[in-house]
């Protein structure tokens, strides 16, 4: 939409040129909506945060002299100095009662593997990032695409498809996400070779694990979706606007791409990145239970997991990979809180 | 009332049968079996074992014969002696004497721990699960509620700030941080409350806390968005301007229409709560349920499966069925039919 304006505005018909003058300093919706972000000043360190967080996740192998699954045997549960400082119940061997033998070498110490706790934990922002970019994809996808066509073609068939989001409210999301995940793991390793099953599991193996959690949150995420884009649809069904369009003869699927989903995007976009935060402890909860990522990619679930185990004698090992699940996570409710009042103005009014 | 009441009673029941049916499915679809070990098992044990659980009839058969031990209750005479095969969760004597009793809902044997029904199982472990899943509920709802009402009362004041910053530390705070954040800082460092355990209240706080305060943070938000909305209604100014104090007005008025929407989130949030147990429980060492299920699963324990399946699936339907009750109580306006 903001295209099209501007593309007319470009070429003013002559005469009215001083109007076209002011159209072009309005900026349209998403102009707006950007600046309002910027001025948004929590969604801002958001922002910074997280691109700090793709820049190192990016940039991973050249900030870390250490493979995330290289193990020394020689540097068992070791922490430096400065850990042992910050965290007062650690004792350095040498100390009385001291147990904790200190290695400079590694930034944060080393788990219970021997492993760089610095590497896992930056090789570990990959994955959260990318489920926390996928994540919303994946429901975004099916969710507009099944609530659109639930609201546009109305009657039955939106009764019938809004039924099968009630029922699949009702199922135990974690439940059904766990019992998938041992399906897809079990099932298709033992699949025959070329088959689909068997190529999904090669494609999975080489992220790592990554696949079947993306396909998880994928089948639990999309209900809340689809029932927005949907009411957002009835209530555009009806305006002035889509009637015109009807009526100078454009196909449904043109006033669909074109009238309504730029209408209903908005608050279907805020509502995704509110979500983010989610899928990302949904991830997290998925490997500190053993059903995520692939060992030895590293996550920060199962690196929190393993890490209690143990957190009377070795707290850096759950607590930093903790602090950087925390941190992601406040990011992206700073960004998501700064992007429903930038794209959603109405909503943040009511729910600050 | 009475007709919404069946219909929606009815919807339960079909989703709880929509439940077992995919679950019954989807866990006969994953390779492997219950007895499938590292070290396999000669093929005439592997054939006596399947056979004895009925493992090689058709999965459409086995549903049907599960489905019917849980479903047909029996009434039994005289002393009962136990077996796993044989133990129901609902044991109600019946006033006729001989010691009649109305017995339903027999979960079966678990395959793996094969001197325990799923029912014994399910009863030593599952309350430990509720337990902590309603004191998160509790500790939810006691922080959530009161800071949102503050929050929506002082809007724009320190107060509110306050509140608001809470509730976004609390939603980017899940149980898997907060857990191990509270176990070492006030179990390890201050030594204020036990690091792990379970049976006493101290042991029952942080593992309560850890998986409470991020939904209390949602709470906070809704209470404090709909409370807003609420006090700008007219029958609030009215209400106002007839010279009732403002303690009376937020609470009779406002507060209860208020809760309509934090009402409706509390199904879901218990559910998730109580499913969310399965990490809160691992950290602290806490012997529940969610252990239960994940190695149930892993080792294909059919039965087990399907027993914590169907009650978290009960509790859950449960809870949203309670909360659409509470809606006609709450609005006496919302009528269904």
């Amino acid at each position: 939409m903001t295209a099209e304006t501007s593309e007319k505005v470009a070429q003013p018909l002559p005469g009215t040129a001083r109007l076209g003058k002011e159209l072009e300093r309005s900026r349209g919706p998403w102009g707006d909506a950007v600046r309002r972000l910027i001025r948004h000043r929590a969604a801002l360190l958001g922002l910074t945060v997280i691109i700090a967080f793709v820049l190192i996740a990016v940039f991973a192998p050249y900030l870390t002299s250490y493979t995330y699954a290289e193990q020394n045997y020689t540097a068992i549960n070791t922490a430096p100095k400065w850990v042992i400082d910050l965290f007062p119940k650690m004792k350095p061997v040498g100390e009385d009662m001291g147990y904790v033998r200190v290695n400079n070498d590694y930034l944060l110490g080393t788990d219970a593997l021997g492993r760089d706790l610095w590497t896992r934990i930056i090789f570990g922002a990959r994955i959260s990032l990318a489920v926390a970019f996928i994540g919303p994809l994946t429901s975004l996808l099916v969710g507009t695409v099944y609530g659109m066509t639930s609201g546009y073609i109305g009657g039955r068939t939106d009764n019938i498809l809004m039924r099968l989001v009630d029922v699949m409210y009702a199922f135990p999301t974690l439940l059904l996400i766990i019992l998938m995940m041992v399906f897809f793991r079990s099932s298709f390793t033992q699949s025959e070779v070329g088959s689909l099953a068997y190529r999904l599991n090669k494609i999975d193996a080489a992220f790592g694990g990554m696949l079947f959690i993306f396909i998880g949150i994928g089948i639990t995420s999309w209900m809340d979706t689809a029932r927005l884009a949907r009411g957002q649809v009835l209530s555009l069904r009806e305006k002035e606007f889509i009637e015109a369009a009807r009526s100078i003869g454009v196909r449904d699927m043109a006033i669909i791409f074109r009238h309504v989903l730029p209408n209903i995007l908005g608050p279907v976009i805020v509502r995704e990145s509110l979500a983010i935060p989610r899928y990302i402890s949904f991830e997290a909860f998925l490997s500190f239970i053993g059903l995520g990522v692939n060992p030895p990619t590293p996550s920060w679930g199962s690196m929190i997991s393993e890490g209690s185990q143990a957190i009377k004698s070795y707290p850096n090992q759950a607590i930093f990979p903790a602090l950087a699940l925390f941190l992601i996570m406040f990011a992206f409710n700073f960004l998501g809180d700064g992007l429903r009042d930038a794209l959603d103005p109405r909503a943040s009014e009511a729910n600050k | 009332m009475a007709q919404y009441f069946t219909r929606s009673l009815l919807g339960l029941v079909f989703v709880l049968f929509l439940v077992s049916v995919i679950t019954f499915f989807l866990m006969h679809q994953v390779p492997g079996g219950p007895f499938a070990r590292e070290k396999k098992l000669p093929q005439a044990v592997l054939d006596n074992l399947n056979a004895k659980y009925s493992l090689d009839d058709p999965v459409w058969k086995q549903y049907v014969d599960y489905i019917s031990d849980l479903l047909i209750p029996t009434v039994t005479t005289g002393e009962k002696k136990f077996s796993v095969t044989e133990d129901h969760l609902i044991n109600i004597k019946l006033p006729f004497g001989d010691k009649t009793t109305f017995r339903w809902m027999n979960f079966g044997p678990s395959y793996t721990d094969r001197t325990r029904s799923v029912n014994g199982i399910i009863g030593t472990h599952l309350p430990v699960s509720f337990k902590l899943g309603v004191a998160a509920m509790l500790v939810a709802m006691v922080i959530g509620i009161p800071l949102g009402t503050v929050a929506a009362l002082r809007k724009n004041s320190a107060a509110d700030y306050f509140s608001m910053s809470v509730a976004i530390l609390g939603v980017s705070i899940p149980a898997i941080v907060l857990g191990p954040l509270l176990q070492y800082v006030v179990g390890v460092e201050l030594k204020w409350l036990p690091t792990s355990g379970w049976g006493s209240f101290e042991q029952l706080i942080m593992p309560a806390v850890s998986l409470g305060f991020a939904q209390s943070a949602l709470l906070a938000r809704l209470t404090r968005a709909s409370l807003l909305q609420v006090l700008n209604e007219d029958y609030i100014r009215t209400a106002r301007a007839k010279g009732l104090r403002s303690r009376q007005v937020v609470i009779i008025h406002a507060m209860k229409n208020a809760m309509i929407p934090v009402v409706t989130v509390l199904g879901p949030l218990f559910a998730a709560l109580l499913t969310g147990t399965f990490v809160t429980e691992r950290v602290f060492g806490i012997a529940g349920m969610g252990q239960y299920f994940i190695i149930s699963i892993n080792q294909r324990d059919y039965a087990m499966i399907m027993g914590t399946t169907l009650l978290f699936a009960f509790f859950i339907v449960v809870a949203n069925f309670i909360v659409d009750l509470t809606y006609v109580w709450l609005d006496p306006r919302i009528r269904f039919d």
